[in-house]
């Protein structure tokens, strides 16, 4: 219910904020690169990474921060964009989606969700992979106990969850081999 | 293990999985375009109500709205079935659900749209609706629509051999009322659609039509746009972009999507809709709440003597999948057990609530639900192993069911072998702790409807290809990816047949102005029909290759191997390629293969003329033989198209196209689960899912698709449900409508049978629904292993466990879910039950047949 309540007072603000507010320049630091927008005080970060800065990436799923399709990195912590203001985060630096590949190719969580069949629409796949970032940079060698309970704040309707599993381990596995060869 | 094969059966990661994972692919909301406005729509307060008038003029007026579009703007109906055309894409005169669309406003932004919709007015005179099917059948007046009286949608009536007979010889009968509960798709990706026009350069008017949008059946989606906005099928193109899941919600037009182009046309821009979640759950169209009454007969040798089945299902307002789902939960009663005598009567029933369509294991899954557990209760009653009495009543194939099914392909008794050994079935079953307990159940399901909904004698996929002198590979396919990764079983199936790599091979897939027609994603048809006519098109072009290369190597074309990029003769050892192409041949991935400098050649032709002083070759790469079929032939490109032979479209009975396919998938499964009697939870800790899919093209993919069909039969069996009182939906939400999170997903270990389908593309058949439906089935018989109650009623919520538990110990009940009798329902509550609610959620209309009757539960559990 409580849910139903905040999707209520979110449309409301929407409504009754999007058309009265007058927009001011913020800047905001995305994916390493500061932009210098103009944007309503109560646009949504969601909105303004895909409106303003056609970073689609990031999914919207829900409205209600139910889904976790929209999670993006704020200093390193996951964030569901949907519920988050775009002007909260001035000074801070988010990374989405876009962000994640290295240098020019696909992180090891990438490649292995494409692998193992971690992804299978791909719509809720950037939210995932932006959630086990965060996890695996809090805890590089996470239990199976701790990976179900980081990936609960993100819902996926094809996989069943089990691929990704497979997926999260083989990354790891890849990640520390890499370490190894270094 | 790959049975020669260089791709197939091998573990591939989708060909789009790099777009899906780095966030660079482009769903339908995540396109724009210049000019691009945002469209939003009107719904429907009432479940039942003529529309009086509807005002604009205030919407019309805020700065901001470019155009308020309603239903006199394409006043032409639609749906999905030929017999169905029962909907507007905004109400001409009357809505029937909360929710029904009825004006959309156009405007620059989202939140001008979102104020604008508060400022049309419109005059309903509310009518009296009908929310219980049984109840809706007995209406004498105000008909849902008008032509239906009764609100009956559509009843049929089968007999096939003769049900009194096997009811006479059987030993043992049991006879119960099942209800499965209504449960919706939630894809992750909300529906959305962007449509824009351009202006005729000859006219200088509004000309073509180009729509871009989240749909399972681009093609029916371009007829039914002809049809309401009265253009030529030629004049509008459709694109799917990236679909972010579908499983049947996006597998039939819904009005949205029509919507957007009628609105683009009145504002002369271009304009895009997308649903909140919200929006989602009221357009539905997924599995409907259903109510079997089920007599099944065994003699005590475990042999089913008869079957029969009354099935009511709820289906909405509208008509949409609706005749056809309920000719499959008949139909399908057939093709997974030999019966010889069957009795279906089907009643598919208009209500004022979203329509339902069709959803993952369309019209099989609630009535496998009831007849595999009323199995397993006479399977106790003659004191036989569940497994064993599946086993007794298995099919003898190559067969045409009493029903006139043809089975060819039949993995079943293999998948019950299998399951029950990997579950350790014979030495754990029933020697658990208290509380945990196994259960079993098979499924099958279509690989395709081998009629179309549309009657007509066109093939039901075609497939293109066009190679070029570069070597690359472009199949042109109407086969609608919506992630299930139909593009990498096309491509699969080219690569493998062409002998070239998989990195050669673009697919240009689901766009009706490049893409040869498809019928679209749907019944599971896909990798049988569309990869079949890939298979035809792809040795169209082999052959001239093959001519052409066999020229030039002294051999005939039959003598030829295509494999892994070189074509050499059969019999001679595969020839190494080339130092600079080692690395490619094992990763098919990872870029072209034998290009490089050595295309550079090509392109200049010094390499063929390099090839002509040597004389002919032993062998040659696939890139020469190209070059060398081009310079024979000219274009060198191939066609295949796919339509499921004449003995496999069913019996001529009334209804009999519905259930025929060209091949069926198999399932058994094995559930371990464990109940809490205190609170009546349920805790489902594995599945074991042996599904018989022909042969796996992809076996990542096949598992993938396996596990995700247990996974959505789980969360069917115990937590999702759609929920509603009066009308309204009571939890339009991904949270309260309770899709199981990665805490409550157990492990499933999918276990592939390959029986090799004889008409299959390589043998293969369904992979992506068979599996749902037997899964219900296995944790309610698992549910009675562990504690000893049978639930007749979807999902097992702990309250409804919790009755159960307490009526066999004969304690009071609580009165949870208004004291209906879990094992024998006597009436329908018209929402699930499930939830208690507090408070009085919205008041029941004065005129409302149900307030007259029951005014004392009128408000549910409150």
């Amino acid at each position: 219910m409580s849910d139903l309540l905040a999707t209520l007072f979110h449309r409301s603000m929407r409504i009754a904020h999007g058309l009265l507010m007058k927009k001011e320049l913020i800047p905001l630091r995305v994916n390493g690169r500061t932009h210098e927008l103009a944007i309503e005080p109560s646009a949504l970060l969601l909105d303004v990474l895909r409106q303003e800065l056609q970073l689609t990436g990031s999914k919207r799923g829900c409205d209600d921060s139910s889904c976790g399709a929209c999670t993006v990195l704020v200093d390193g912590g996951a964030m569901l964009s949907c519920t988050l203001l775009a002007a909260s985060c001035e000074g801070q630096e988010v990374t989405t989606i876009e962000g994640v590949s290295e240098h020019g190719s696909l992180a090891a969580i990438q490649k292995a969700y494409g692998d193992w069949g971690g992804a299978q629409c791909g719509y809720c796949t950037p939210g995932f992979v932006m959630t086990v970032k965060s996890l695996l940079a809090e805890n590089p060698d996470p239990t199976e106990e701790d990976v179900r309970h980081a990936l609960s704040s993100n819902l996926c309707r094809c996989t069943g969850y089990n691929q990704m599993y497979e997926a999260i381990r083989a990354a790891i596995a890849a990640e520390q081999e890499g370490i190894a060869a270094k | 293990m790959n049975n020669g094969f260089s791709i197939i059966g091998k573990r591939t990661a989708m060909v789009d999985a790099a777009e899906k994972t780095t966030g660079a692919g482009k769903y339908t909301d995540d396109i724009s375009v210049s000019g691009m406005l945002i469209g939003k729509i009107l719904h429907s307060p009432y479940p039942h109500a003529r529309i009086r008038s509807i005002d604009t003029s205030r919407a019309e007026k805020l700065d901001g709205v470019i155009a308020v579009a309603i239903g006199k703007d394409a006043p032409n109906p639609f749906g999905i079935l030929p017999v169905g055309h029962d909907e507007y894409p905004l109400a001409l005169d009357k809505v029937r659900y909360v929710g029904d669309n009825v004006a959309c406003v156009v405007a620059t932004s989202e939140a001008i749209a979102e104020k604008a919709l508060e400022l049309i007015h419109v005059d309903y005179d509310v009518l009296p609706a009908y929310f219980d099917p049984e109840e809706s059948m007995r209406a004498q007046a105000d008909f849902i629509h008008e032509n239906k009286p009764g609100n009956l949608e559509k009843d049929y009536h089968h007999i096939f051999g003769d049900p009194e007979r096997g009811f006479s010889e059987a030993d043992e009968i049991a006879e119960a009322r099942f209800i499965a509960g209504e449960v919706t798709h939630a894809a992750m990706e909300p529906h959305s659609t962007l449509a824009s026009f351009e202006l005729d350069p000859h006219t200088g008017k509004t000309g073509r039509l180009t729509v871009w949008s989240s749909t399972q059946v681009p093609y029916y989606l371009q007829h039914k746009l002809s049809l309401v906005l009265e253009m030529p099928m030629q004049q509008i193109r459709v694109i799917k972009p990236l679909v972010g899941g579908g499983f049947g919600g996006k597998s039939e037009v819904i009005p949205l999507e029509i919507i957007a182009a009628i609105a683009a046309r009145k504002a002369k821009a271009p304009v895009k809709i997308t649903y909140t979640r919200e929006e989602v759950f009221w357009a539905h169209r997924g599995r409907p709440r259903t109510i079997i009454d089920l007599k099944t007969a065994v003699k005590n040798d475990g042999r089913i003597t008869a079957v029969k089945a009354r099935v009511v299902q709820d289906g909405g307002a509208y008509c949409s999948y609706g005749v056809v789902t309920i000719l499959y939960s008949g139909a399908l009663l057939g093709a997974l057990y030999d019966i010889p005598n069957i009795q279906y009567d089907g009643y598919r029933v208009l209500t004022n609530k979203p329509a339902c369509g069709a959803m993952r294991g369309h019209g099989t899954v609630n009535v496998r639900f009831a007849f595999e557990v009323q199995l397993d209760e006479l399977a106790a009653r003659i004191a036989m192993d569940p497994a064993e009495i599946r086993k007794r009543n298995l099919l003898k194939p190559p067969c045409i069911t009493v029903n006139g099914l043809r089975v060819q392909s039949y993995g079943l008794p293999e998948c019950i072998e299998k399951t029950v050994k990997r579950s350790g079935w014979e030495q754990r079953k029933g020697k658990l702790l208290k509380g945990r307990g196994l259960g079993i159940a098979c499924s099958h399901y279509v690989s395709g409807a081998a009629n179309s909904i549309i009657r007509s004698d066109m093939p039901h996929s075609t497939v293109n290809i066009k190679i070029d002198r570069d070597g690359g590979v472009v199949v042109y396919t109407g086969a609608s990816d919506i992630g299930q990764g139909s593009d990498t079983m096309v491509a699969q199936i080219a690569a493998e047949t062409l002998g070239c790599s998989l990195a050669r091979v673009r697919v240009i897939a689901a766009d009706t102005d490049l893409t040869p027609i498809d019928l679209g994603s749907y019944s599971s048809r896909v990798t049988f029909m569309n990869g079949n006519a890939t298979l035809r098109a792809a040795n169209e072009v082999k052959k001239l290759i093959a001519a052409a290369a066999a020229k030039k190597m002294n051999y005939s074309p039959e003598e030829l191997i295509f494999r892994e990029d070189i074509v050499f003769k059969k019999g001679n050892p595969q020839p190494l390629p080339r130092k600079d192409d080692a690395d490619e041949v094992e990763v098919t991935q990872a870029g072209a293969s034998v290009s490089g400098h050595v295309e550079g050649q090509i392109l200049r032709g010094s390499l063929q003329q390099k090839r002509k002083e040597e004389g002919p070759k032993e062998w040659m790469t696939f890139e020469e033989a190209v070059v060398a079929a081009i310079d024979f032939h000219g274009a060198l490109t191939g066609t295949g198209s796919y339509a499921p032979p004449l003995e496999a479209r069913g019996g001529k009975h009334k209804g009999g196209g519905v259930g025929p396919s060209p091949a069926y998938s198999y399932s058994a499964q094995v559930a371990e689960v464990s109940v809490d009697e205190e609170t009546g939870e349920v805790a489902v800790h594995k599945v074991w899912a042996a599904h018989d899919c022909g042969r796996a093209l992809n076996p990542v993919s096949v598992e993938g698709q396996i596990i995700g069909s247990v996974w959505m039969g789980m969360g069917q069996a115990l937590t999702e449900e759609m929920v509603w009182k009066d009308g309204m939906l009571m939890n339009p939400g991904l949270l309260e409508y309770r899709s199981p999170s990665s805490i409550e997903s157990p492990e499933i270990e999918p276990i592939i049978v390959e029986s090799i389908d004889p008409e299959g593309p390589f043998g293969a058949k369904e992979c992506s629904e068979g599996s749902l439906a037997a899964t219900i089935p296995a944790i309610a018989n698992a549910i009675y292993d562990a504690v000893g109650v049978r639930l007749h009623e979807s999902p097992f919520t702990p309250e409804r466990v919790l009755a159960a538990l307490r009526a066999k110990k004969k304690e009071k009940a609580l009165n949870l879910t208004e004291g209906v009798d879990p094992t024998s329902p006597k009436r329908f509550r018209e929402h699930g039950g499930s939830l208690c609610f507090k408070g009085r959620g919205p008041a029941r209309h004065a005129l409302d047949p149900a307030h007259r009757q029951a005014p004392a539960s009128a408000g549910g559990a409150d």
